[in-house]
Order: structure tokens, then C-alpha cells, then sequence
């Protein structure tokens, strides 16, 4: 389990970080979000003990991350923003190297490497010097450093960022794999990828937490959750038809088909049934009906933006 | 602890992955012969002995120790690799260390390639092979203490050229702190501890003693303190600059 309380990082006179507190457990894959600048590498950086905290403190699994780093970081697989590595090594020089620091020796070292070669699929790169791979394989060969111990904690920061589609979905498999009994902490900006792999997500905003949650309790924070999306093939006025439901907030028409309207829902209310009803009843000329699930995008920019306008 | 020795020889290896383990010591080879048997006088002297080859060592290391400290701290701070290796279950002693002793080991390989110089004065004479020891030992430590500036001061910043300029600076200072030519330039009335402590923490002072076979343990002794601090300024740099 980690546990962090009242995190606090101060760079100079700018807080980066303030007062975060909040516990992962076993089994928990969690999303941090947040704009650029919003504090995700600098709250890595702490966890993972690269940086000493102004106030507050981490435990991995009851050791403090100033007072016990090395038991700590010990449990820990820790992928930096931008999988930085050594690039006159080989990949196989490399990560031989991550798994004597690990604490493997003789035999195991070939074991282990030769493990986490096949998780990654790194095989037909192992001898190759780093600085000559791909973005893909370094970010590869810097997850495969992570996981060289079959870490209990594993905080990758932007693990996916620069991938192709095919290799972000073979990060994600891989992810959703390692996450059974493990915790799991991944930094990113892409919002598809918390609701494709993570169980929870805190989203941050100057240094503090906006929102945490499921997935699904956050997209049903959205103005859109609920909401009933209409396409018609010729023009029809909606509006007259549903000014008798009570739990409909408005209708809204969508801003690149003029053809596409959504009916929103007041504060999250099933409407989808009454709303269909009227849609038979009238003969609504629709070639396309179906309830929207609320979309993260839209909650993640109303909870970033309320907490700067509040300064 | 154990993680020194992995350390250690990721860094010695990862010199001779590139090409600057062997133009460090071609170079160093080189300017070695040019400045014993040209500039030094080696055959005109007519003695057994390796003073004109060890006394050019201060001036050369100026140059070329700083050439191998640069990187040390600084391209592990620019290309982000400092985040990784100080995530891992590492101490900061440990790399630290880990780090100087693989450069002043590359130092040593190339000192000890130096040989010929010594089976030639051996050919030639017989010279008192003890006073040499002493002498590659005693360039061996000074050559650790531009090392060490060298450490610390690319922990300062993410460039190395910066870090180049920075060491050879600090390491001239060093050099001529103990040299005649700075002392007789003291005014009178300071006082003459003072002036002693002063030249007391110079290079040359313990440098020149060794060189000339007078082996003094306080000479190692002060090496050895003088690297000491330096790394432990090392840890205190990197420690504090690691966010930027």
C-alpha cells in the first residue's frame, strides 16, 4: 500500500505540490491526470524519493521514503518521463546492469533479463546500443527496466507517450497484466487510456486534487453523462417535443454537424426512455439514437479550469 | 552497499565503449613523451631518474583530467539517466564514489601504459625504482584530486563544457597555490602562517616532494582529505540541484 500524507513540494517561492494526500492499494491501477505543468512528474519524483518533499511524507508499504529510501525504492519500478537510459550501452549491457543493482546475481541475472526481454518484446534489439533504437523501443526498454524485479509498485510516467497506436496498446496489455496484485501508478495527458486501464484516477490541477474516482464516476460527472445523442435527416424541432420533460436540461446542437443534436440530462437522470418514447410517438426522422456515457474529456477541462479561475 | 562495485564498472566500461577511454590515453601517452624526452631534457640530464617525466604531470592533468570529469555528473543530469540511477536502490555514496573511482581507474590504466618510460630510464641507469613508486603514487593522488574537483563541479550543471571550464579554473588555482612565483608575491606584512597555509594547499607543494623521492605520508594524507572533500561536495551539489 502507499500512503501519502500532506505532500507538499516548494520550488523556491512556487508551490508545486500542495498538501496531497491519498492511499493506493494492492490491485489498484491508478491514472494521474492533469495538465502540463499541473505537478504529475514532481509528485513521481516524490514517491519515488528522486525528490525530498518540502512537508509530508510517502510510505511504501510502511517504509518512509526519506527514512528507509533504499527498502523503498527497493519495492518500487519506476519508468522517468521520457525513459531516459544509458545509450552507449546495449539493451542487454543495460539492463544486465539494472538487474546487479536489483540485486540479482549469476544466473538469475540471464534469467531475469531474458524474462523481461520477452515481456517487452526486446528480443530482436538486445544488442543493439540504446542510442540507436527507436522512440518505441527505448520507452520499451525503460519499462522493461521497471518491471526487471517484478516490482510490487510500479509508477510509470507517461508510459505510452510517442508510441504508435499497436505499441500503446501492447503497453496497456502489458500493463493490465503486471496490475493483478500489484499497484500500479501511470502519468498521462491521453484521457482514452485511463478509461481503457485504470480502476481509479486522481486528476490534479496546480498541485492539488480535483477530482478522484472511477472512470465511470467521473464521466458521470460530465454535463454529457446521460445526455441523448440524436441525428436526424432533416431538420425537426426537438425542442417543441420535450419542453414537457422536467429532467431535460437543454439541447444542444453539436458544433461540427449541424444535423447531430444532444439532449442533456438534468444532473445525470435516465432520460433516454422517455426521450425515445417521444421519438416514436412523433416519428422523429433519426437515423441515429443512442445515450452518451459522459465523456472525461469534458470533466477533466471543467475541474482543471474551475481551479484556475479560482485564483 | 554492494551497489559501489556495479557502479564502478558500468562507468569504467562505459569509458571504453566510447572512444574516449582510448584518445584519453593515446594523448596522454603522447604529450607524456613529447614533455619527458623534447621539453624535459630526459637524455641531456644525464640522470637515472623520472623527474622530467613526473614534474610535467600538474600541467598536463590541468588539461586532460577535466576533459574525463566533465561528464561524470552533467550528462547524466542532461539526458535524465541521473533520475533512474538515483531511483534505483542505490545510495548517493555509492554513486558518487562509484563514479570517481571508475575515472581515476581510467587514470591509472593510463599511468600504468606510461611503463615504457620506466624500462627505458632502467635500460639506460639505474635509478632508485623505490623514488619512482613513490612518484607514480603521488601523480596517481593528484591526479584524483583534479578528479574530484572535476566531480563536483559537473555536478554544478547539465553542461559540460561549462563544467570543463569550470575544473580546469579551479584546478589552475590549486596547481599554482603552493608555486614561488604566487608566494614572493605576498605583501610583507602578511603574516607568514597565513602565507604557509596558503601554500600548504597547493598541488605543487606536496606534488614537487613526491616527485623528488621525499615520501612523506602527509603529502598521501592530503590527497586523500582533499578528495574526500570534494566528493562529499559532490553529494551535497547533486543532492541540492537535483530538481532543476
Amino acid at each position: 500500500m502507499i500512503e501519502i500524507n500532506n505532500l507538499t513540494k516548494n520550488f523556491d517561492q512556487f508551490t508545486a505540490i500542495d498538501d496531497l494526500s491519498f492511499t493506493v492499494k494492492e490491485g489498484e491501477v491508478l491514472g494521474f491526470l492533469g495538465p502540463n505543468g499541473a505537478g504529475k512528474s514532481t509528485t513521481m519524483k516524490l514517491i519515488t524519493g528522486f525528490l525530498s518533499a518540502t512537508h509530508g511524507s510517502v510510505s511504501i508499504d510502511g517504509f518512509d521514503i526519506s527514512k528507509n529510501p533504499i527498502e523503498a525504492k527497493s519495492l518500487m519500478g519506476y519508468l522517468p518521463e521520457g525513459a531516459p537510459s544509458y545509450g552507449d550501452m546495449t539493451t542487454i549491457e543495460f539492463l544486465n546492469f539494472v538487474a546487479q543493482v536489483r540485486g540479482y546475481r549469476g544466473e538469475e541475472i540471464t534469467t531475469r533479463v531474458q524474462h523481461v526481454l520477452d515481456e517487452v518484446e526486446l528480443n530482436s534489439v538486445s544488442q543493439q546500443t540504446i542510442e540507436t533504437l527507436s522512440k518505441g523501443f527505448k520507452r520499451r526498454v525503460g519499462l522493461a527496466q521497471a518491471i526487471m524485479h517484478d516490482p510490487k509498485v510500479l509508477i510509470l510516467d507517461e508510459p505510452t507517450d510517442g508510441l504508435d497506436p499497436n505499441q500503446k496498446h501492447h503497453v496497456r496489455e502489458l500493463i493490465k497484466n503486471l496490475a493483478r496484485d500489484k499497484i500500479v501508478i501511470i502519468s498521462t495527458h491521453i484521457l482514452e487510456e485511463v478509461t481503457a486501464v485504470c480502476s481509479r484516477a486522481i486528476i490534479i490541477a496546480q498541485g492539488k486534487i480535483v477530482a478522484d474516482g472511477t472512470p465511470a464516476d467521473l464521466e458521470a460527472r460530465s454535463k454529457y453523462h446521460q445526455a441523448v445523442s440524436v441525428r436526424l435527416s432533416e431538420s425537426y424541432d426537438l425542442a417543441a417535443d420535450l419542453t414537457d420533460l422536467a429532467d431535460v436540461q437543454e439541447i444542444e446542437k453539436d458544433s461540427e454537424d449541424d444535423m447531430v443534436f444532444r439532449i442533456l440530462a438534468k444532473t445525470g437522470q435516465p432520460i433516454f426512455s422517455q426521450v425515445s418514447e417521444i421519438a416514436q410517438a412523433k416519428h422523429w426522422p433519426v437515423t441515429e439514437f443512442h445515450v452518451s456515457r459522459g465523456q472525461l474529456e469534458d470533466v477533466f477541462r471543467t475541474v482543471t479550469q474551475q481551479t484556475k479561475g479560482a485564483e | 552497499m554492494g551497489n559501489l562495485p556495479i557502479i564502478f564498472k558500468r562507468e569504467l566500461l562505459s569509458y571504453f565503449a566510447t572512444p574516449l577511454a582510448y584518445i584519453f590515453i593515446v594523448i596522454f601517452l603522447i604529450s607524456n613523451g613529447i614533455f619527458t624526452f623534447d621539453l624535459g631534457g630526459f637524455y641531456a640530464r644525464g640522470q637515472a631518474d623520472l623527474l622530467p617525466f613526473f614534474s610535467f604531470h600538474p600541467w598536463l592533468y590541468l588539461f586532460m583530467i577535466p576533459a574525463i570529469a566533465m561528464t561524470l555528473w552533467a550528462d547524466e543530469r542532461k539526458t535524465g539517466t541521473i533520475e533512474l540511477l538515483l531511483t534505483l536502490p542505490v545510495r548517493l555514496v555509492d554513486a558518487v564514489l562509484g563514479k570517481f573511482l571508475a575515472a581515476w581507474a581510467l587514470t591509472g590504466i593510463a599511468l600504468l601504459l606510461t611503463f615504457p618510460i620506466w624500462l627505458t630510464v632502467n635500460y639506460l641507469g639505474n635509478p632508485d625504482n623505490g623514488v619512482i613508486l613513490a612518484a607514480y603514487l603521488g601523480s596517481w593522488f593528484m591526479a584524483g584530486g583534479f578528479l574530484s574537483i572535476g566531480s563536483c563541479m559537473s555536478a554544478c550543471t547539465k553542461n559540460t563544457v561549462i563544467a570543463f571550464i569550470l575544473t580546469v579554473s579551479i584546478c589552475f588555482i590549486f596547481v599554482i597555490m603552493g608555486s614561488p612565483i604566487l608566494l614572493n608575491a605576498f605583501p610583507e606584512w602578511i603574516p607568514q602562517f597565513l602565507v604557509d597555509a596558503f601554500s600548504a594547499m597547493g598541488f605543487l607543494t606536496h606534488f614537487d616532494s613526491i616527485a623528488k623521492g621525499v615520501l612523506d605520508i602527509r603529502d598521501f594524507l592530503f590527497f586523500s582529505v582533499f578528495i574526500a572533500a570534494w566528493l562529499f561536495a559532490s553529494a551535497v551539489v547533486i543532492e541540492m540541484k537535483k530538481a532543476n
